[in-house]
C-alpha cells in the first residue's frame, strides 16, 4: 500500500462498498438480461433434440437436404419438431389430457410446489416429490398418423436425479428409445448411458409381459438372447443401472403415466 | 516484448506455476480433467477472470479501503465469474451444462483471490492482466497435461475424437478405471510437480 494514502473513515468504506456493489450489480444484470433470450433457445432446442432423439426421427432433422432448407442444423432440429411433434398436458392421476400451457410448465418447479405435486406412496425412483401434471410428446409421421409417444421421466441415479425421455411406439409398449438428457454421473462408469451403444440395446424391447405387467429389466451380466424384456447392465455401473430399472418401474406404474396408458390403450384419449 | 513482461506472462507456466509450485486451485484441477474439451473451457474461464479481476482490483487499488478489500475482491471476483458462466450458458450449453457447477466454483479458486491479493494490490494495472493471463496460462498448461493422460488412457479419446477403440466399442484397448475417476489427477500432478523439480531443482523446498 502507498505511503499516501488517507486514513479511512467508517463513512468513505460505506460508501466504498456501497459504489462497488452497485456497479458489480448492474454488470451481472445486464449479463443475465441480456444473455436471457439466447439461454432460453439453447435450452429448448436441448429439449426437442432429446425429444426427436428419443422417437428416432432425429436423423430426419439431420438429413443434409433438410439442414440446408432449413438454413442450420439448429433450425432443421426446430422446423421438424414443430413438424412432427404435438405437446400435450395430462393429469397423472387420472390419465386424462387436461389444459396447461406446455411451454411454461416446468415438471422441477411443480414438483417443489405442495400445492402443484404429491408425495409418491412407492416412490422406488426416489424422486421425493412427484408433479401432478405432464407434458407428454406426441409424434406423428408424415401421414399424420401417431408412431411415437415420448414421455419425460426422472430417477435417482449414483449421485443425483438423472433426468430424461422414453419413446414409446403406439401400441405404448415396444420401446423406440431411452435418452437421458440430464446426469450427474460418473464419466466412463454410470454416465455410459449415454453411450450410443448401449441406447442402441433399447429399440423393440417390450416394457410390459402379455399379462400387462411391467417387465422391463436390466439384467447385470447381459441379457439372454431374445429376451424381449431384458437390457444389459452397465459395467461397472450397478447403482445407475438399478437408477434406470426402477425410474422406468415407477414411471410406468400407477404413480407415473400407468393410468395415461391404460387410458390410452382402451382408445380412450380421442 | 520486454524481458520484465516476459517474466510475468510466462513466468508462471513452469518456474511459479499456480498448481505446482504455489499448490493453488488443485480442486478444480481434478474435477475438470476427465476431457481435454472441459479443461480447455476451464482453463479460458479461469484466465479471463484471473486477468480482468487483477485488472479491475489493480484500477481501484489506492481506493480500497484496507479493512475490506477482501471483501470487495470477492465482489468483484463473484461478478466476473456469474458473467462467464452465463456467456457460457448463452453460446456453448453443452458445455455449460458439464461444466457449470465448477465455473461456479472459480469464485472459490485461491489462485485469482491469491493473485488479486498478493499482486494486483500493489502492481499497475497492465501489469497485474499480464500476471492474470501467465496464471492462467500456467492453470491451464498443468490441467491441460493431466486431461491428455486421463482422457487418452481413460476413455481412449482425445478431445472426444477416438485414439484406442475402447473394448465396450468392440475394439482392443480396455478403459483405465483409475483416470476416468477425478482422485487419479492427484497421481498425475504428482508426477508433473516431480518432473519440473527434477529439470528445476531450486523449486525444491528446503527441510
Amino acid at each position: 500500500m502507498s505511503n499516501t494514502k488517507k486514513p479511512e473513515t467508517v463513512a468513505g468504506t460505506l460508501i466504498f462498498v456501497l459504489i462497488i456493489c452497485l456497479v458489480c450489480a448492474a454488470l451481472v444484470s445486464v449479463a443475465a438480461v441480456g444473455l436471457k433470450p439466447l439461454q432460453t433457445a439453447n435450452k429448448l432446442l436441448d429439449k426437442q433434440t432429446k425429444i426427436l432423439e428419443a422417437s428416432n426421427i432425429l436423423a430426419i432433422a439431420l438429413k443434409p437436404e433438410n439442414i440446408k432448407n432449413a438454413g442450420s442444423e439448429d433450425k432443421s432440429i426446430v422446423s421438424t419438431y414443430n413438424k412432427y411433434v404435438v405437446a400435450k398436458m395430462i393429469d397423472l392421476d387420472s390419465g386424462a389430457f387436461i389444459d396447461g400451457d406446455v411451454n411454461a410448465f416446468d415438471e422441477r418447479s411443480a414438483a417443489r410446489d405442495v400445492t402443484q405435486s404429491i408425495k409418491p406412496k412407492n416412490d422406488i425412483a426416489g424422486i421425493n416429490r412427484r408433479a401432478n401434471s405432464a407434458v407428454v410428446y406426441l409424434v406423428n409421421n408424415e401421414q399424420g398418423q401417431l408412431t411415437t409417444i415420448v414421455l419425460p421421466i426422472l430417477g435417482m441415479g449414483l449421485w443425483d436425479l438423472m433426468y430424461g425421455f422414453v419413446g414409446l411406439e403406439a401400441d405404448l409398449n415396444t420401446v423406440s428409445s431411452v435418452i437421458y438428457s440430464d446426469l450427474k454421473e460418473t464419466p466412463g462408469l454410470g454416465a455410459e448411458v449415454l453411450n450410443p451403444k448401449w441406447k442402441a440395446l433399447w429399440p423393440g424391447k417390450k416394457m410390459f409381459n402379455e399379462q400387462g405387467d411391467i417387465a422391463i429389466k436390466i439384467v447385470k451380466g447381459g441379457a439372454k438372447k431374445g429376451d424381449i424384456h431384458g437390457v444389459d447392465a452397465l459395467s461397472g455401473a450397478t447403482l445407475t443401472s438399478n437408477g434406470v430399472e426402477h425410474t422406468l418401474h415407477f414411471w410406468l406404474g400407477d404413480e407415473g403415466y400407468g393410468p395415461f396408458i391404460n387410458k390410452f390403450k382402451d382408445g380412450g384419449l380421442d | 516484448m520486454s524481458s520484465d513482461t516476459k517474466k510475468v506472462l510466462f513466468g508462471p507456466v513452469v518456474d511459479n506455476n499456480p498448481i505446482a509450485l504455489q499448490v493453488l486451485g488443485v480442486c478444480s484441477a481434478l474435477a475438470v480433467t476427465s476431457s481435454m474439451a472441459n479443461a480447455l473451457v476451464m482453463s479460458l474461464a479461469v484466465m479471463l477472470v484471473t486477468a480482468f479481476s487483477n485488472l479491475f482490483i489493480s484500477i481501484i487499488r489506492k481506493q480500497i479501503p484496507s479493512s475490506v478489500r477482501i471483501i470487495v475482491q470477492m465482489a468483484i471476483i463473484a461478478s466476473l465469474v456469474i458473467v462467464v458462466d452465463q456467456v457460457l450458458k448463452a453460446f456453448s450449453y453443452q458445455l455449460s451444462k458439464e461444466l457449470s457447477v465448477f465455473i461456479g466454483l472459480i469464485i472459490t479458486n485461491c489462485i485469482v483471490m491469491g493473485r488479486a491479493e498478493a499482486f494486483a494490490m500493489k502492481e499497475k494495472p497492465g501489469v497485474s492482466f499480464l500476471d492474470g493471463i501467465g496464471n492462467g496460462l500456467g492453470y491451464g498448461a498443468v490441467l491441460m497435461v493431466v486431461a491428455f493422460f486421463r482422457e487418452l488412457f481413460g476413455f481412449g479419446t482425445l478431445f472426444g475424437v477416438e485414439i484406442f477403440q475402447l473394448t465396450q466399442n468392440g475394439g482392443w484397448y480396455q478403459g483405465n478405471g483409475l483416470l476416468v475417476l477425478p482422485f487419479s489427477s492427484f497421481f498425475i500432478i504428482g508426477l508433473i510437480i516431480w518432473a519440473i523439480r527434477q529439470w528445476k531443482p531450486e523449486q525444491v523446498e528446503k527441510d
